[in-house]
């Protein structure tokens, strides 16, 4: 139940009592003033607020169960309409049943019936369109809230599946190199096993973590590295360059894995001969600076594989983590793909 | 004796296929292959009995290599996982291996191959069938293989001026250039983007962003004028529908 007076109502029962009481003394006030003794402006204002103070008291607890839709919001004015009408003829009944002995006051009352009922009325409005606006308030920051939980939960699983993707080719290409040595250089065989798992290994693990070093970061890619060569030994050159100073900067992990893969898989599929792929990363007014270059033939690849989703899925990665698109810039220049990636430091 | 050319740009993967081969004796690695470009040349000059094939390889991938050979030979993929060969071989190929294959999977891939060799014609056509289901993929053309003697070419779909029908074959006309191919108006009609490319004349397909203007030639009856000079006829229904889509 979505309602702020469920649970405060039963608390201010006496504050609501006491409200009431001080509601009646103020009546009484007004009414003798009209003229009226003492005495009956006392009786007349206790019965009234009384039978107002139940009124509303009903009002809120029925909005408790019931509360209209976006649609039929006059019906809540409605409603107030109907219980001032019944709080009206149920004080005249009430009043004319207890102090009905003084005509002068007989006509009094009757005169003042349609006064006390606009009165009941704009009273029972008031707490009508009071409770609508709390409600309202509340379903808002309900849905506020859950957007942004819902917005979370999908910004996690996206940067899950963005980290994790690892190219089912690579994976298999290399079990089947490990399947040739396997016959012929067992030990070899062994070592790319080895090269594999700490790969596999490392991959899994730093999906935990929020941001490594470039180290780190470099070694893993390292292992990459080796089991590509293995694979396109005699045509894959790689050629790491890296600024002492950038080696303890931090990055989200496994940011470069994709854009490496990439630049691979576009030199050594784009090209004829061999290759060389380098990577430079150095410190630079506070931001760490990764380069990474692939030749490539722009007038013979497959155009639509263009960046590839290698790239767009780190573009998207850094959006996420940083909320900034200018971190990730690619250039093409004299048949070479340059990739040059800005990752803030803060101290 | 039975000869095999390897096409592969892994020498390991290579080196594997030589492996289990070496227990069937009636077969011969007579060339292995780093590339689609060497594929084409020891397919030319061996014409082998069985091709091991890869698909992803530098330049010119598995299908593109084969489109350029004239007479298709018997071919077993070899591929690590390509979810749309998958589902173009389980039709047609002689078959396709998964790597990394087992020696008793490699042995059943050359058990098809000796069942459908004694069948030629009907597995040439399998053959023919699989190019075509392949090159259905929906995904659009962006450049296209030819050969001209002796030499392979890499065409961008952007750099071709426009497409003319030749009896069986098609002529693809580059700025002053043009290549012959072994293909159906309707195969590119279908291939390359339309919203580029269109069909102006039963015999005709130009890309528009080469196109200068339509000219009057006689009466009722108009040309599409290329960039390149080049008068391309229109019919009759082909310069109503041009000029609709052009808006003019």
């Amino acid at each position: 139940m979505r309602n702020i007076f469920s649970y405060s109502l039963k608390k201010f029962v006496p504050l609501y009592v006491a409200g009431w009481l001080i509601w009646a003394l103020i009546q009484s006030l007004i009414l003798h003033r009209l003229n009226l003794s003492w005495e009956l402006s006392v009786k007349d204002s206790l019965v009234t607020g009384f039978l107002l103070g139940m009124c509303c008291y009903i009002a809120i607890t029925l909005y408790q169960y019931y509360q209209p839709g976006r649609s039929n919001r006059l019906y809540r004015l409605f409603f107030a309409l109907v219980i001032s009408l019944i709080f009206s003829s149920a004080s005249n009944w009430s009043l004319k049943f207890l102090l009905g002995n003084d005509p002068a006051y007989l006509d009094f009352l009757s005169a003042s019936m349609p006064l006390r009922f606009v009165i009941a009325f704009l009273i029972l409005a008031f707490l009508t369109i009071l409770n609508w606006l709390w409600n309202s308030l509340a379903e808002q920051k309900e849905s506020e809230k859950r957007s942004n939980e819902a917005e979370q939960l999908v910004k996690d699983a996206e940067l899950a599946t963005l980290r994790q993707q690892l190219q089912p080719h690579f994976l298999f290409n290399s079990l089947n190199s490990i399947s040739a040595l396997a016959g012929s250089r067992p030990n070899e065989a062994r070592k790319m096993i080895q090269q594999l798992s700490d790969f596999l290994r490392g991959t899994l693990k730093k999906d935990e973590q929020k941001t490594v070093s470039m180290n780190e970061e470099l070694e893993h890619l390292k292992l990459y590295l080796e089991i590509e060569k293995v694979r396109f030994g005699h045509r894959l050159k790689i050629d790491i360059d890296s600024a002492p100073e950038s080696l303890a900067c931090n990055l989200p992990p496994l940011l470069l894995q994709p854009i490496v893969e990439n630049a691979i898989k576009f030199g050594l599929y784009d090209t004829i001969g061999e290759i060389t792929i380098s990577i430079e990363t150095r410190l630079e007014n506070s931001y760490l600076h990764i380069e990474i270059k692939n030749p490539f033939d722009e007038k013979t690849q497959n155009t639509n594989q263009g960046t590839g989703f290698g790239l767009n899925s780190v573009q998207r990665r850094l959006f996420l983590l940083y909320s900034r698109n200018d971190l990730l810039i690619t250039e093409k220049k004299e048949n070479q793909f340059i990739t040059q990636l800005k990752i803030p430091q803060t101290a | 004796m039975n000869k095999v050319v390897i096409i592969d740009d892994e020498p390991l993967a290579r080196s594997i296929v030589i492996e289990y081969l070496r227990e069937h004796k009636n077969f011969e690695v007579v060339a292995e292959c780093n590339d689609g470009f060497e594929g084409v040349k020891a397919i030319m000059q061996h014409k082998p009995d069985l091709v091991f094939l890869d698909i992803q390889m530098p330049k010119i991938n598995g299908f593109e290599m084969l489109e350029l050979i004239d007479t298709t030979p018997a071919v077993i993929f070899a591929t690590a996982f390509d979810e749309y060969a998958i589902k173009a071989f389980e039709a047609n190929a002689v078959d396709y291996l998964l790597k990394p294959f087992s020696n008793e999977r490699f042995d059943t891939a050359i058990k098809k191959w000796e069942q459908k060799n004694l069948d030629k014609p009907a597995y040439k056509k399998n053959i023919e069938q699989l190019l075509e289901n392949t090159e259905k993929q929906p995904e659009e053309k962006h450049r296209i293989v030819v050969r001209t003697n002796n030499e392979i070419q890499i065409i961008p779909v952007n750099d071709l001026f426009y497409i003319e029908a030749y009896d069986d074959y098609i002529k693809l006309f580059t700025k002053d250039n043009y290549y012959l191919k072994k293909k159906t108006m309707a195969y590119y009609e279908q291939m390359l983007d339309n919203s580029v490319f269109f069909r102006t004349h039963r015999s005709f397909i130009v890309n528009l962003q080469h196109l200068t203007k339509i000219e009057p030639l006689e009466k009722n009856n108009y040309v599409a004028l290329l960039k390149n000079g080049k008068k391309i006829p229109l019919s009759r229904s082909g310069y109503v529908k041009l000029k609709e889509k052009l808006g003019i």
